[in-house]
């Protein structure tokens, strides 16, 4: 995606942070307000003096606003300011700071975001005893083994005769103990270390596969040269956690089955034609929509449909596949909004359902969703199917007209009079927000 | 043993603690009878009726909660000194027992001196 198609939103952003109206940012620059409004939509390209001018009346580098960062760095930086206020952090030169320092400004919403993923795993791990039967197991052996070991002992200790008898038991009631407590805390031992191996590795199982996804472009090419789904998940997963590596497999397995049914090579000839329909390409190979939208995310760069984003989501919500789009990023964790068309079409089943959408107090582009549901796997006897849905997102061509505003997470979601609002944003008046 | 000598009941799986805490308590001069199945345990309180009952948390069957809370519920036991031994330590595990009704509260592994200790205060209070 060329780097300058989004100047119009940065130019729009940074007007409305200065709080100038359309009219008159238009009236100073000596342009008509239609066109200023095409310019913000990213219909007109712009350059030369008008950028310059448009650069000068809003107090900003001309190279910020054709270079601007990515709306995802941002909202990882505003949310980042907005956890720790009492930073002082200036969240209304957000975009100055991002422009001018991309790097220094990644740096910051990458250890941001992985700060958060540290915490969860913190919170998980501090009720250990309360949540890991196996380890309370294991604590509990060896702490009645202890107790045992300890009380006979300290009878042998004591001073005073005891029965030879006794004595004998006593001895051999330790000797066995302590071969038990060899055992249990050895046993132990190996429990924690396998973990320890396992969450060295960068977060959860489904962070692992999501990287190498993310790094392979979400195109595995080996997989649609035919190569089975098993032998190429055992060789890219090799540094993966055993579970990481059988969700692998199975994210494999799905790819392999949706490219044997929908070839590479004719799908990239279809996408000629029906570039992001996942429905009139699902019609041509006689599949289903879902695998038509999966079809579509993982084509090689450069397919003629352009950059799409996918998420899948289980029948609870969760995400079990993520692909964003740089100007709409995809929450990691199941704290997402409830108004995302996903959420929609499991209640309501093979329909599709498409929807504009517009990241809320955000001035990027607004992308259209196409949101599915369909059961799981084949149909059981006397058993309720187990949904799942997808949405595809890709950048808008209705200009956004109507799209419906829509959160990342309530958190950082600036959004007021919302249906579906489940906690105060940090952002604003949470009086404002229903709460 | 005398027929004046304090009787306690041991409720707890593990062999060699039962040993060693018998063994302790009888040179104490207490008389002690022991049990290991939490699902019988109630049953066989009611029939041994001892001035003090020492009753682990984790046993087969029945866990030891559940023990103590139907005991106080027999108006018998209601009374009963019962002192809890328990593996786990966490104030939640503290307050559910206190909740059940609990006399005394002591955490694996403790010292025989502590045990006596406790024993001792128990049958004191409850005489």
């Amino acid at each position: 995606m060329a780097r300058d198609t989004l100047t119009g939103t940065r130019i729009r952003e940074r007007r409305v942070i200065l709080g100038l109206k359309q009219a008159e940012l238009a009236r100073r620059a000596e342009i008509s307000a239609s066109y200023l409004n095409l310019i913000e939509h990213n219909r007109r390209r712009i350059g030369g003096k008008l950028l310059l001018d448009l650069a000068e009346i809003l107090g900003v580098e001309p190279s910020s606003l054709t270079e601007g960062a990515e709306a995802a760095l941002i909202a990882g930086l505003r949310e980042a300011a907005l956890t720790a206020p009492a930073s002082g952090a200036e969240i209304d030169r957000l975009d100055e700071f991002a422009g001018r320092f991309p790097g220094w400004a990644r740096l910051l919403a990458d250890s941001r975001s992985r700060i958060e993923t540290l915490e969860r795993s913190v919170e998980a791990l501090t009720d250990r005893l309360a949540h890991d039967p196996q380890l309370a197991d294991a604590l509990h052996e060896m702490l009645s083994t202890v107790t045992a070991i300890r009380s006979a002992a300290s009878i042998l200790a004591e001073p005073g005769d005891i029965d030879p008898e006794w004595q004998r038991r006593f001895h051999r009631n330790i000797y066995e103990d302590s071969a038990r407590l060899a055992e249990s805390s050895r046993s132990l031992a190996s429990y924690l270390e396998a973990e320890g191996e396992a969450a060295a590795k960068s977060g959860t199982p489904q962070e692992e596969v999501e990287a190498l996804l993310e790094a392979a472009d979400y195109h595995i090419a080996a997989l649609d040269e035919g190569r089975a789904p098993e032998e190429a998940a055992e060789e890219l997963g090799t540094a993966m956690s055993p579970t990481a590596r059988a969700l692998l497999r199975r994210a494999f397995q799905r790819y392999a089955a949706d490219a044997a049914a929908m070839p590479l090579g004719p799908v990239m000839e279809a996408v000629k034609t029906t570039g992001t329909d996942p429905l009139a390409l699902a019609e041509r190979f006689g599949t289903d929509p879902a695998r038509a939208m999966r079809r579509l995310a993982s084509l090689p760069s450069g397919a003629a449909c352009g950059p799409v984003g996918l998420a899948i989501c289980d029948a609870s919500g969760v995400f079990t596949y993520r692909r964003p789009l740089p100007d709409f990023p995809i929450p990691r964790f199941g704290a997402d909004c409830p108004l995302w068309p996903l959420f929609a079409a499991l209640s309501r089943p093979m329909s599709v359902l498409s929807r504009g959408l517009h990241a809320a107090g955000r001035q990027s582009g607004a992308v259209d969703a196409i949101a599915f549901a369909q059961p799981s796997g084949p149909p059981q006897i006397n058993r309720e199917p187990v949904f799942e849905a997808h949405m595809l997102i890709f950048p808008t061509r209705a200009g956004g007209e109507g799209a419906e505003e829509v959160g990342i997470t309530c958190r950082i979601c600036p959004r007021s009079n919302c249906p579906a609002r489940r906690e105060p944003s940090l952002l604003g008046d949470a009086g404002e927000q229903g709460f | 043993m005398s027929s004046t000598s304090k009787r306690v009941l041991l409720i707890e799986d593990e062999p060699n603690i039962i040993e060693a805490i018998s063994f302790i308590l009888s040179r104490e001069g207490l008389a002690v009878e022991t049990h290991s199945d939490g699902a019988t345990a109630n049953d066989k309180l009611r029939q041994a009726l001892p001035d003090l009952l020492i009753l682990d948390v984790m046993l087969p069957g029945k866990s030891g909660y559940d023990i103590l809370r139907e005991l106080r519920e027999d108006p018998a036991t209601a009374t009963l000194p019962v002192l809890m031994l328990t593996a786990r330590g966490q104030t939640r595990d503290r307050e559910m027992a206190e909740r059940a009704g609990v006399s005394a509260f002591m955490r694996k592994p403790f010292s025989n001196a502590e045990m006596l200790e406790q024993v001792r205060a128990l049958m004191a209070g409850a005489a």
